[in-house]
């Protein structure tokens, strides 16, 4: 394999995820119980998509600096595996949500009218539907250069929506999600309990070492189908 | 007259005490017990729980394989000219 290490960092990492994610002490609280443990799994996927995010609208900077083929496909790539990182992240969020934040006493129909009008859920919505956005962009344009041109520059547009659509948005807005004040998850005093933080912490890098893995793997794979088309 | 006045304050302030203390028993009630909250206790003393971790290793190895696999044969595409 092509420079293993932080693969085989990435494998370990989830391994001890799993493990120690079940099996360690947690926080006993009341509506949340085990439940807490997704912590290590469905806030993963957003931390591990917004890194995903970020790397991609690096790559778009510097196709737009070199004009380097290569960059505007890594970028491309990236922005894929985040969109799919977004989309587990919403649907574990939905599966999540309807056992803790439902309530069984009101009809499923009142529930819904709450939790559809989450700033969270909306914010987070809308930042995927950017990124579809993205893709259709891309895949609309024939021309090699105008596509990697004009997709790269909306890669920036696209990051830069997501500072109001999730960061920001969230934070001013009532909200039943956690996390409203300040960084959540990682602010270092009294958020989470520090027996998660041992867990949540090598999870974030196990899960974004696995989706950048896949993301390299799509990118050369397209690097060659490139190369054998020039040939 | 003033030691009614000081009986009328005590009484008031014995009802105000025991306001707060229901207030702060309806807090502690909502928040709950650490000790009673329901957790999957059961699950982890009779050893339950390995069997979750086993099967879900299961499939995280399982989908590793196969990543490492395509690995191997993008790295065998790029290599052949």
């Amino acid at each position: 394999m092509y420079k293993s290490w932080w693969k085989i960092t990435g494998v370990i990492l989830l391994v001890y995820t799993v493990i120690a994610g079940l099996l360690l002490d947690v926080p006993r609280l009341p509506a949340l119980q085990e439940t807490i443990r997704n912590l290590y799994f469905h806030v993963c996927m957003w931390m591990a998509m917004m890194i995903v995010f970020t790397i991609s609208v690096v790559n778009a900077i510097y196709y737009l600096r070199t004009f380097n083929l290569k960059y505007d496909i890594a970028a491309r790539h990236y922005a894929a595996v985040g969109i799919v990182l977004g989309l587990l992240g919403y649907s574990t969020g939905i599966i999540w949500m309807s056992y803790t934040w439902a309530d069984a006493n009101n009809p499923a129909s009142a529930s819904f009218n709450a939790i559809a009008r989450e700033p969270k859920l909306i914010g987070a919505a809308i930042a995927l539907l950017v990124y579809f956005a993205y893709m259709i962009l891309r895949d609309s344009i024939q021309d090699m250069d105008k596509k990697a041109r004009i997709s790269s520059v909306y890669n920036i547009f696209a990051f830069a929506m997501l500072f109001p659509s999730i960061w920001i948005m969230p934070r001013i807005l009532p909200s039943l999600h956690p996390g409203q004040e300040g960084n959540p998850a990682l602010n270092v005093k009294d958020d989470i309990d520090g027996s998660m933080r041992m867990v949540f912490y090598p999870a974030v890098i196990g899960w974004t070492l696995l989706s950048i893995w896949i993301a390299t793997l799509k990118i050369r794979l397209s690097l060659w189908k490139e190369k054998k088309l020039m040939a | 007259m003033e030691r009614k006045k000081v009986d009328g304050m005590k009484k008031l302030n014995y009802f105000l005490l025991a306001i707060f203390v229901f207030c702060f028993h309806m807090i502690a009630g909502a928040q709950g017990d650490p000790s009673k909250v329901q957790m999957a206790d059961s699950m982890r003393s009779n050893g339950k729980i390995y069997v979750v971790i086993a099967v879900i290793l299961t499939i995280l190895i399982g989908l590793v394989l196969y990543i490492v696999r395509l690995d191997k044969k993008i790295s065998r595409l790029e290599k052949e000219k």
